[in-house]
């Protein structure tokens, strides 16, 4: 059960649109066994979601992002959760991690524009009790993200016929 | 009087024919939304690290030749290889030679073995250098057909049918290109019986044997008792590590053998490319220190897409082979009139895909397609709604 189940993540993360019979052929089992694989990563949060990857940079939306470092002071009882959380619940805040070494928690942060990413950061993060210290990096370019390439050039370089 | 070259041209190899493949390549050429089932190798590209061995080795200046035999550390660690995935024992100091890709292999066994008029038993279908390359050689390749009956392999009977007092060797083709099939330790206890009681020498190309797809994997013919004496193995590089342009290929078998074929390497060839070298060495050394990742992830996506096209075909109603090897499927065609060129044709011309004709790999592969399954899902999922309407409307 576990092989199956990581072999249907190792497909699902390259195409989550395949139809359930595709994933039980690729994989040589009932549709039966796919299905309640599936659901059962489904029920136990392994699989979150199924959302697209999206390249933004060819869309028209404007957008800024940021890796913002942040110091926080860890509070009794509940360690880093709770400022986590209360970070994590603004919009604007898209990935957080508690990390070792010279700061605490790194933000992937988005806004639509500069200046409301800078808003974001003065206003709404640095106010926060027990934030100590922020620093701000914008993003120029995203080369790669999730194991994914985003740069273009994956033409196919065989030859068409081959014996 | 006029100069005509053809006059002076040997006339055994001007009468071999050019492989039947070329024109469907021409034509698919100028079909830019055409779909290729028609490769033969890896859709993957080398794994990184194995490219970057050999970007340092450009970088430090390893410009120079090789032994002749090829990098001692390579031929090292490709016995150490032998021996972990294979059982097969050789001295990496006068039983391995680095050729250049497993083609050069081929060449090297046929041209030390024949003598003129000698003759080479080549089971069909199966790849389209063994029977030129046979003839190239001076000998004469005596074609052994196997069909999808005998799981498309060579069986014991068609071997006591086909030899005769002339017959000195035997090409063993398995995990066979195009029909997939593979030998199970029952058939080849057979078949070794009947090479030893016929005396014959065994060139086994086990340029595949990495995607086999059954439990027990490849087995190489050579670990059977009283075989690893007659038999040269040929292997390499391409397909197991998605390293076809590199061409690197070696040989594994008696010092007898690898001396006389290292002798014509040596004033032929002279050594395997050094990079290629270096990035086969990196390819075996990771893959020992990491249990073969790279090849057990290759394998893994390549039986995946096997299934679904085995699948697939039989869903269009198709008598398809379960091909438990290589990548290559070898459905039958609908029983139309048409031939297996006629329907790759008008494949290719009605639907815009590219699939190879049976006969493309000899007389037996009539009525049957060779469809390579290397090939990105989103792309074959198309070929195959597209092969499937076009079948429908036949």
């Amino acid at each position: 059960m576990q092989n199956l189940q990581m072999e249907l993540l190792q497909i699902l993360k390259e195409d989550c649109r395949l139809p359930l019979e595709q994933l039980a052929t690729m994989t040589g089992v009932s549709l039966e066994e796919a299905a309640a694989a599936i659901a059962d990563m489904e029920k136990k949060g392994v699989i979150l979601r199924y959302s697209p990857v999206i390249n933004w940079d060819k869309t028209a939306r404007e957008r800024v992002e940021a890796m913002i470092e942040v110091r926080v002071t860890p509070q009794r009882d509940q360690g880093f959760d709770a400022i986590a959380e209360r970070i994590y619940r603004f919009d604007e805040v898209k990935s957080v991690y508690l990390m070792s070494g010279a700061y605490d928690l790194l933000l992937l942060v988005e806004a639509p524009t500069l200046k409301e990413l800078a808003f974001f950061v003065s206003t709404k993060l640095s106010t926060l009790e027990t934030v100590t210290g922020t620093a701000t990096h914008f993003v120029l370019k995203r080369y790669k993200s999730e194991g994914i390439i985003f740069e273009d050039g994956k033409e196919d370089k065989r030859l068409v016929v081959m014996a | 009087m006029s100069f005509s070259p053809s006059s002076y041209l040997n006339q055994e190899i001007l009468n071999v024919p050019k492989s039947g493949i070329r024109k469907f390549f021409d034509v698919a050429q100028t079909m830019p939304n055409a779909i290729s089932l028609g490769v033969g190798e890896p859709d993957f590209i080398t794994p990184y690290h194995i490219r970057n061995a050999a970007i340092n080795s450009i970088l430090d200046g390893e410009t120079q030749y090789t032994s002749n035999w090829g990098l001692l550390e390579l031929r090292q660690e490709i016995a150490a290889y032998m021996k972990e995935r294979y059982h097969l024992t050789y001295d990496p100091g006068k039983e391995v030679l680095v050729t250049v890709g497993a083609s050069e292999g081929i060449d090297l066994a046929l041209r030390i073995l024949i003598n003129p008029g000698d003759e080479v038993l080549v089971p069909q279908p199966s790849y389209v250098s063994y029977a030129p390359g046979v003839v190239f050689a001076g000998g004469k390749a005596v074609p052994v057909s196997t069909d999808a009956s005998n799981n498309f392999v060579l069986t014991p009977e068609a071997v006591l049918d086909a030899v005769t007092e002339k017959t000195k060797a035997v090409i063993l083709p398995y995990p066979n290109n195009p029909t997939g099939g593979i030998l199970d330790r029952e058939a080849l206890e057979k078949l070794a019986k009947i090479f030893v009681e016929k005396d014959l020498i065994v060139i086994s190309d086990e340029i595949y044997a990495e995607l086999t797809y059954n439990k027990e994997g490849h087995i190489s013919i050579a670990t059977l008792p009283g075989m690893w004496e007659r038999t040269i193995v040929i292997n390499g590089f391409s397909k197991a590590f998605a390293m076809t342009g590199w061409r690197m290929g070696y040989l594994c078998a008696p010092a007898a053998f690898c001396d006389v074929m290292c002798k014509i390497h040596q004033y032929t060839i002279m050594c395997a490319p050094r990079q290629g070298q270096v990035a086969a060495l990196q390819a075996l050394r990771r893959g020992r220190e990491d249990g073969w990742q790279d090849v057990e992830q290759m394998r893994n996506s390549y039986n995946q897409r096997r299934r679904l096209m085995v699948k697939a075909f039989r869903d269009m109603g198709l008598e398809c082979f379960e091909p438990l090897g290589a990548f290559y499927v070898f459905p039958a065609i609908p029983k139309v009139g048409l031939t297996s060129e006629q329907f790759c044709e008008r494949l290719l011309k009605e639907m815009e895909v590219v699939a190879v004709p049976g006969t493309a790999f000899g007389e037996s592969g009539e009525g049957h397609i060779r469809c390579c399954y290397a090939t990105a899902l989103d792309l074959l999922n198309e070929a195959l709604d597209r092969i499937a309407r076009f079948v429908q409307k036949l």
